[in-house]
């Protein structure tokens, strides 16, 4: 069964950056240095009958490409253009609100492709009546391969992806063990992670290693944090589940929109983000693949020990049973939940910062595009359990990158999404959940 | 200087838009889930999407006349419902939630994919779908009417009194059905499930029909919603349902009107919030830019949410006693 249609593989090696407006604090070597754009009336003589522009720069290899078509739809308005010798390309809109910018990809030399998930894009204009809209071009992605070599590299590519959710999905599970709480926040604590390595790493300058340790300590300080400033309270104030439910909720809306406040709405890189592949027979990976499965591993057998091994792992799973019983053996409950807490987050900021470089690019809603995943992941696995997180985030994972062999890319989260209400259908405790739980 | 004036107008005017309108009725969909059932829906935008999609793609792709659309819309989020309810309704209730709001993104993702781009208009959406109900708009004066700041159009006139008169029936609606033998179960069903099922009544068939009941007010208000804008699917994200959660909680989940002042209340409070900070932010008053003072009204209604859950449960009409159900 060969698929005839040509699929994008996840192949973010020799991106070439193209325009850096948006990238020019990053300190990657090897930018393009942003290009002069018509920032004011030099615009085409097609577009002069509206007020507001958009416009861009379509060059690979510093080499200009000509007759690329561009496409701005949005609002009920729609307009097509097609790029000049100098690879420039302007089109007027009647209105200063959202549109769609699509670059069609049939139109560039061979081998050529736009960068995954940049194409189509939503571009909005700021406070000028122009607005840049540039696409980053890689090489030679666009290429048909073979069932069986693509089935093998999904699933390398699946089991990454499930062991980054895996990080996430055990906190949230051993906070809904402990706590009763549903974590809806969850997913702004992913995002931490990944904006204080952006922070410390790119505009900080500090090496990646180091920015990494530091991202993954503030995180577990913001769980510490958390717990100490909202938590517990709420805890003691004897707050049920649902309304606690609720409470992270709002927090989620709050973080999100408050990194957004501070870091802007744009995606922006983390160095080393685009590393060069090796091939091992059909199986194309990069170092930052390698080294995000090899540190996913060892972190989970680090989790696994802690809980099975040493005394607070065990008062965590005692808790996570029965805190009634944890409390009256003698177990500190509330030192145990902060522990929770702490752990849950770091694990989280190490996920967010895995997210960071497999999606790739570090945005403020970053964590909430992969919290239902997570959610399901945890369902899948019987809420409460933290092995069942596992084994659940690895299904998801698998799923969710095998069924672009069938579905297209941009429909993904769908089949995931899809097999939670399944389960919940034909097995409610999920695969290592015990009926009791659910009620 | 900030013009006090155009804010004070500008937040007036929210009183009556049709998006009022719409989140009302919304909020009082949830309320019918949560308020008198205690069923935790989180996928609000979703059938609210239903009710934009469904009367839309009725209109445009198949050329039905108003009625059917709304039939049509109707019939997609019961449907919807049922696939929602049959697998969680058994379940405890986080369970419903978590699968509500991965509902809701699975549709939002479905209307925006390309692979249906030509029913669904995918990220662009829908638009020219309103004539047939402008066609049956009784005013037709010409310009604008009205008194005060609510100057509207023979067109905004027509879209305010039929998303206001919608919201009227189904407080009267709800209102007698709370009354009824029917909403005396469902309350029992919120407070002790156990009791109700003990006393012989199917909770899994009560529970059902108030998910259809609350499900298709959403429907009502996606197709209120879409009546002064075009369908967008970005539009029915999530924080879509958690803006109507937050209006519920404000206004209060087990009462008739709550969903209805807290829609009004919300709306005026954000508009005289955005158009405060805005100004403020041309006039130099705040050191931030014109994006930025988007972003902090959700910020605010983030925080709104919590302090509400925690500090008032009930809300600004609600009674303590029947807000026990939560825990």
């Amino acid at each position: 069964m060969e698929p005839t249609r040509s699929v994008q593989t996840r192949s973010r090696g020799r991106w070439l950056l193209l325009l850096g407006i948006l990238l020019s604090a990053l300190t990657l070597s090897g930018i393009a240095a942003s290009p002069a754009v018509a920032e004011d009336g030099s615009a085409a003589s097609a577009s002069d009958e509206y007020e507001y522009h958009f416009s861009g720069n379509v060059q690979y290899n510093d080499e200009p490409l000509e007759g690329v078509k561009i496409t701005v739809e949005g609002g009920g308005f729609s307009a097509d253009t097609e790029t000049d010798a100098d690879g420039k390309w302007t089109i007027g809109v009647p209105e200063k609100t959202e549109y769609t910018v699509e670059l069609d990809e049939d139109t560039l030399p061979d081998g050529v492709v736009v960068a995954k998930g940049e194409n189509p894009r939503t571009a909005e204009f700021g406070l000028t009546n122009n607005k840049s809209v540039n696409f980053f071009l890689g090489e030679g992605t666009r290429v048909t391969v073979s069932f069986f070599d693509q089935l093998i590299n999904r699933v390398v590519n699946g089991l990454n992806f499930g062991l980054l959710l895996a990080l996430a999905a055990i906190g949230l599970s051993l906070i809904y063990g402990t706590t009763g709480l549903s974590n809806f926040a969850h997913s702004e604590m992913i995002t931490f992670g990944a904006l204080m390595t952006l922070t410390f790493s790119s505009d900080v300058g500090l090496p990646i290693g180091i920015a990494i340790l530091i991202a993954i300590l503030l995180s577990a300080g913001l769980g510490w944090g958390l717990d100490a400033a909202l938590w517990k309270p709420l805890r003691k104030r004897g707050v049920g589940v649902i309304q606690l439910m609720i409470v992270s909720i709002g927090l989620a809306l709050a973080m999100r929109y408050t990194f957004q406040f501070f870091y802007g709405g744009q995606t922006r890189q983390l160095p080393g983000a685009s590393p060069a592949e090796f091939h091992l027979g059909p199986l194309s990976l990069s170092w930052v693949d390698v080294a995000s499965m090899g540190i996913s591993i060892i972190v989970l057998l680090g989790v696994a020990w802690f809980l099975l091994r040493t005394r607070i792992g065990k008062a965590t799973r005692a808790v996570s049973d029965n805190p009634s019983l944890a409390s009256a053996s003698g177990i500190d409950v509330d030192g145990t939940i902060r522990i929770v807490w702490v752990l849950g987050a770091a694990l989280a900021g190490l996920s967010g910062i895995l997210w960071a470089y497999y999606r790739p690019g570090v945005s403020w809603d970053m964590g909430f595009q992969i919290l239902l995943l997570v959610f399901a992941a945890v369902t899948l696995g019987g809420l409460g359990t933290a092995f069942g997180a596992l084994v659940g985030s690895l299904i998801v994972g698998l799923f969710v990158e095998l069924s672009t062999l069938w579905l297209p890319a941009d429909m993904k989260f769908v089949a995931a999404l899809v097999i939670l209400i399944l389960v919940l259908l034909l097995r409610p405790q999920g695969i290592l959940g015990r009926r009791e739980r659910i009620g | 200087m900030i013009d006090w004036g155009a804010i004070f107008s500008n937040a007036a005017v929210e009183v009556l838009s049709p998006t009022t309108a719409a989140y009302a009725l919304a909020a009082l969909g949830l309320a019918v889930h949560f308020g008198y059932t205690g069923l935790l829906n989180f996928g609000q935008a979703g059938f609210m999407a239903l009710g934009a999609y469904g009367y839309a793609i009725s209109v445009l792709t198949f050329g039905f006349p108003v009625w059917a659309a709304v039939l049509v819309a109707v019939g997609a989020s019961v449907v919807f419902a049922l696939i929602l309810g049959i697998p969680t309704l058994r379940l405890r209730a986080d369970y419903l939630a978590i699968v509500t709001i991965a509902a809701a993104e699975i549709l939002r993702l479905l209307f925006t994919t390309n692979t249906f781009r030509d029913v669904t208009g995918s990220a662009n959406g829908l638009s020219e779908y309103k004539a047939g109900f402008r066609a049956l708009n009784p005013f037709s004066f010409s310009g604008k009417a009205g008194f005060g700041p609510w100057m509207f159009s023979a067109n905004d006139w027509w879209n305010i009194v039929v998303a206001w008169t919608i919201v009227a029936l189904a407080c009267v609606l709800v209102w007698v059905l709370m009354r009824s033998p029917w909403g005396r179960v469902l309350k029992g069903i919120r407070e002790d499930e156990d009791a109700v099922r003990s006393l012989g009544k199917n909770v899994y068939s009560y529970k059902m029909q108030s998910l259809i009941l609350g499900g298709v007010f959403g429907t009502f208000a996606g197709m209120i919603f879409i009546l002064p804008r075009a369908v967008v699917p970005s539009n029915y994200a999530t924080s879509l349902t958690f803006f109507t959660w937050a209006i519920l909680l404000l206004g209060g989940a087990a009462t008739v009107l709550g969903p209805v002042l807290g829609s009004i209340v919300f709306w005026v409070a954000l508009s005289f919030f955005s158009g405060f900070v805005a100004r403020a932010v041309e006039a130099g008053w705040l050191p931030i830019s014109e994006v930025q003072s988007g972003q902090l009204r959700f910020i605010l209604v983030g925080v709104a949410i919590m302090l509400m859950v925690v500090f008032r449960p009930q809300g600004m009409l609600g009674n303590k006693k029947e807000m026990s159900f939560v825990k």
